[in-house]
């Protein structure tokens, strides 16, 4: 190597990670495919013997590898690899996966808007002609949505007041206090599982379902996905959360914090959209 | 850093180097294109007469399953290409190795990821081979529904798990890609070396930020779209099914508001070389820089607005086409600053007609031929004629065949000194772009006429009235056949050689950006000092 480094960005340690990484997706993704189709055969052998041990043997593999992974990028946090170059790095980075995930909701949308906006009658009724003149309606006929003021107000409360709440807990690590940071997380994380749970809930009181009918379609894909959101970013949180009882944190360098409640707060803005647009506009 | 380089096959599975990552993707990419070049060769060798002859026999197939193997390999061949061969040659390999050296970083933003954007690669690769060995269409192995995958055919007219398969394809392919994207813009914008202002950042750097703009945007739409898909065919939803109320032009517009981004993906990185190309071979700096870098911007942003050209056949009223017309028309506009910028920048120049610059210029011809019938297919009234005939086959094929790949070529041969430390030679490389070239054109050129005369895309049998340019179009590919195997023996013979025989800068004071300042090849670790631009 020429010289000494005289420069403040992070050169990372060859990883075993992304190559591990990479293969259980493969394993996993394969599995998937068998999964659902246990009939159909690869080389021979029946799908669901793939499906077997693919699909769990690959996420198990999965898993292991995202904890692992970030195991070190904690330990090169703490250990002042993360620079202040290279915090300004992953807030660029956490800044632009976000504004890939918004992308990701707006096709959840777009399919929203394009069937709601310009409902077609389903095929099913007949022939072209008992379909052709008949004015389609939003949401279709014979589906019968939910209340947007009664669960999904409330979930909408839950939400907000959690967002509230990280918000304390990121003034209170800039303070250094960390009893309140504690307790502000603590009351995140909570939050995050209550809507879950009565996200949970009204999923099985629905009164369509995800098959069938363009409506359960795009609004069990939006607000699925967002459910799913709010699952990672509760995690998200408790790692954080698992971190403050370490002693991690510090006023100035606590960027995995500030990233969490980020994240949480594009999935609350996400949620505002849906109650908006699914649950009350649409419904 | 505390420890060694890393050596064997650790330096390459647990890489953080984006010289070696770079250079990983392009090995793939060439593996990859290797595979898709060949699947062109069977179709072309299956067009080269009417009747369906080679298929059955190469395969053993009866005429029915001959069919849909030929879609197959059309399917194929073009997925192979954009996501595996153009994508990680331009962007992973390229991309990868020169934007850091141009802006004088040490590596890549986040050194990791970078590297788990590339061993995604081949998975999904190995993915889509896979989705060719099971059941598509009932009683028939592989996916046949085209590149773009349009629903009802990639639904219920593919029910076997060949086209889950192609859809995970893509994911993978997808994520490594938005990764890839996150990392180049954070190296671009949080790493250039103390004194370069974006307005004083090289071309290629430019068109590779730009590039992973689209790509961050763009891609995530596509996911959102074939997860639909996936529902659609496994757990019965009915976002493309009519019978649900749902729209098969849904995944269209989807599909699409990827897909013309992706369009723009693919080209933007082959400008930036070309731009570094002419101005090196020509001893003077680019004309019109900043109306360069902005152009490329403007490109970008319009190519986000114009996806429904792609569908002036499905029902779109007359004023929706109106718009996507006119939007489309202008981006002929800043493609026009590029094209007499870069002519402008030869005009008085002291040229050198090395080998990449032959392939830069033979790129302007030909990109701007594929982009003049762009522009007559930018007419949706002339387009309900043309739409998903030759004419539009031949006009993607310049733009990306004997454009990007074009621009490939003359990146591989103006930075293989850099990168091998090892020159190539001269004269078999000038012998082989004069064959590449009479191939590729011989190829594609009569495809115009074919496509005029109503020849339609995607059909493996043809009336005698299209034999003859179907023929020279064949005898085409075997040219280039021949211009490709010169081109792994001119490859070859640079990096047999014994000994390392490149300068610093071996193209002379019309080469000037930072990677030429460095040694050939560069230093494991480069500029453990940044350097600093006046």
């Amino acid at each position: 190597m020429a010289g000494e480094v005289k420069h403040d960005y992070h050169l990372v340690d060859p990883s075993p990670w992304p190559a591990v990484g990479s293969f259980a997706i493969l394993v996993m993704l394969i599995g998937a495919v068998f999964y659902m189709k246990p009939d159909a055969l690869l080389f021979g052998i029946e799908g669901e013997s793939w499906a077997h041990w693919g699909f769990g043997a690959g996420f198990a593999l999965l898993i292991y590898t995202v904890f692992a992974w970030w195991k070190d990028v904690v330990k090169e946090a703490e250990s002042g690899d993360h620079t202040p170059v290279v915090g300004i790095g992953l807030r660029y980075g956490m800044i632009l996966f976000i504004a890939s995930e918004v992308m990701f909701f707006v096709a959840w949308f777009w399919a929203f808007f394009n069937a709601s906006l310009y409902p077609i009658m389903p095929t099913t009724a007949g022939t072209f002609w008992d379909v052709i003149g008949n004015e389609a309606v939003w949401p279709p006929v014979g589906i019968e949505t939910f209340d947007p003021w009664h669960l999904p107000f409330i979930n909408t409360l839950i939400l907000l007041l959690s967002g509230t709440t990280v918000t304390w807990a990121h003034h209170a690590v800039l303070h250094d206090d960390r009893e309140g940071l504690k307790s502000g997380l603590w009351l995140t994380v909570l939050l995050g599982a209550a809507f879950t749970m009565v996200q949970a809930y009204e999923y099985g009181h629905a009164a369509f379902g995800f098959s069938g009918s363009i409506y359960g379609a795009t609004f069990f894909m939006a607000t699925g996905f967002h459910g799913f959101h709010v699952l990672v970013g509760t995690i998200f949180l408790a790692v954080c959360l698992g971190r403050v009882y370490k002693g991690h944190f510090k006023p100035d360098h606590h960027f995995g914090l500030e990233a969490a409640a980020w994240y949480w707060h594009f999935v609350d803005v996400v949620w505002l959209f849906l109650f908006v647009a699914v649950y009350i506009w649409g419904g | 850093m505390a420890h060694g380089n890393p050596t064997g096959w650790k330096r390459w599975l647990f890489s953080t180097n984006h010289k070696d990552i770079g250079v990983m993707y392009l090995w793939f990419a060439f593996i990859a294109g290797m595979i898709g070049f060949g699947m062109s060769g069977l179709i072309r060798m299956e067009l080269m007469e009417p009747g369906i002859q080679v298929i059955p026999s190469v395969f053993g197939m009866n005429d029915e399953q001959a069919r849909h193997m030929f879609n197959v390999l059309t399917t194929g061949h073009g997925l192979i290409m954009v996501f595996f061969m153009v994508m990680p040659a331009l962007i992973g390999g390229f991309g990868n190795y020169f934007v850091p050296l141009m802006i004088g970083a040490p590596d890549m933003a986040f050194p990791r990821m970078n590297n788990i954007s590339f061993w995604l690669m081949p998975p999904a690769f190995i993915l889509l081979l896979l989705s060719t060995f099971v059941e598509g269409p009932s009683g028939m192995n592989g996916f046949g529904g085209g590149w773009t995958a349009y629903a009802p055919l990639s639904t219920s007219g593919h029910p076997g798990p060949s086209m889950d398969l192609a859809i995970f394809s893509l994911h993978v392919a997808g994520a490594s890609s938005i990764m890839g994207a996150i990392n180049y813009i954070t190296t671009i914008f949080n790493m250039r070396a103390p004194g370069m202002t974006l307005h004083k950042m090289p071309l290629f750097s430019w068109s590779i930020l730009i590039t992973a703009f689209l790509l961050v945007l763009s891609l995530p739409v596509l996911a959102g779209a074939i997860t639909m898909l996936l529902t659609d065919r496994n757990f019965g939803t009915t976002f493309f099914d009519p019978a649900g109320g749902g729209d098969p032009v849904l995944f269209q517009h989807l599909f699409w508001f990827f897909g013309h981004p992706e369009v723009y993906i693919m080209i933007l990185p082959a400008f930036g070389i070309v731009s570094h190309i002419i101005s090196t071979f020509s001893k003077k700096p680019i004309f019109g820089y900043l109306g360069m870098a902005y152009a490329m911007a403007a490109i970008g942003f319009i190519g986000f607005v114009v996806w429904a050209h792609h569908m002036y056949t499905v029902g779109l009223d007359v004023d929706t086409k109106a718009y996507f017309v006119a939007a489309t028309m202008v981006i002929a506009v800043p493609t026009g600053v590029k094209i007499f910028s870069w002519i402008a920048t030869m005009w008085g120049g002291s040229l050198r007609f090395t080998v990449p610059m032959m392939y830069a210029i033979a790129f302007i011809l030909l990109f701007t031929l594929g982009g003049v019938t762009g522009v007559v297919l930018s007419n949706a009234g002339a387009d309900v004629a043309l739409h998903d005939t030759y004419y539009v086959v031949a006009h993607f094929h310049y733009v990306l065949s004997l454009g990007a790949v074009f621009a490939i070529f003359a990146g591989l041969y103006y930075w293989i000194g850099k990168m091998s430390g090892k020159q190539y030679p001269e004269f078999l490389a000038k012998v082989q772009f004069w064959i590449t070239f009479i191939g590729v054109n011989m190829i594609f050129f009569p495809q115009h006429f074919l496509g005029l005369q109503g020849m339609p895309r995607r059909y493996v049998d043809y009336p005698d009235a299209f034999a003859y340019w179907n023929w020279v179009s064949s005898w085409g590919y075997l040219v280039t056949l021949v211009g490709v195997m010169l081109f792994i023996v001119v490859m070859a013979m640079t990096l047999f050689k014994r000994k390392k025989d490149v300068a610093d800068n071996p193209w002379g004071e019309g080469a000037t950006t930072l990677e030429w300042t460095l040694s050939s090849p560069p230093p494991f670790h480069q500029f453990n000092e940044l350097p600093q631009i006046k």
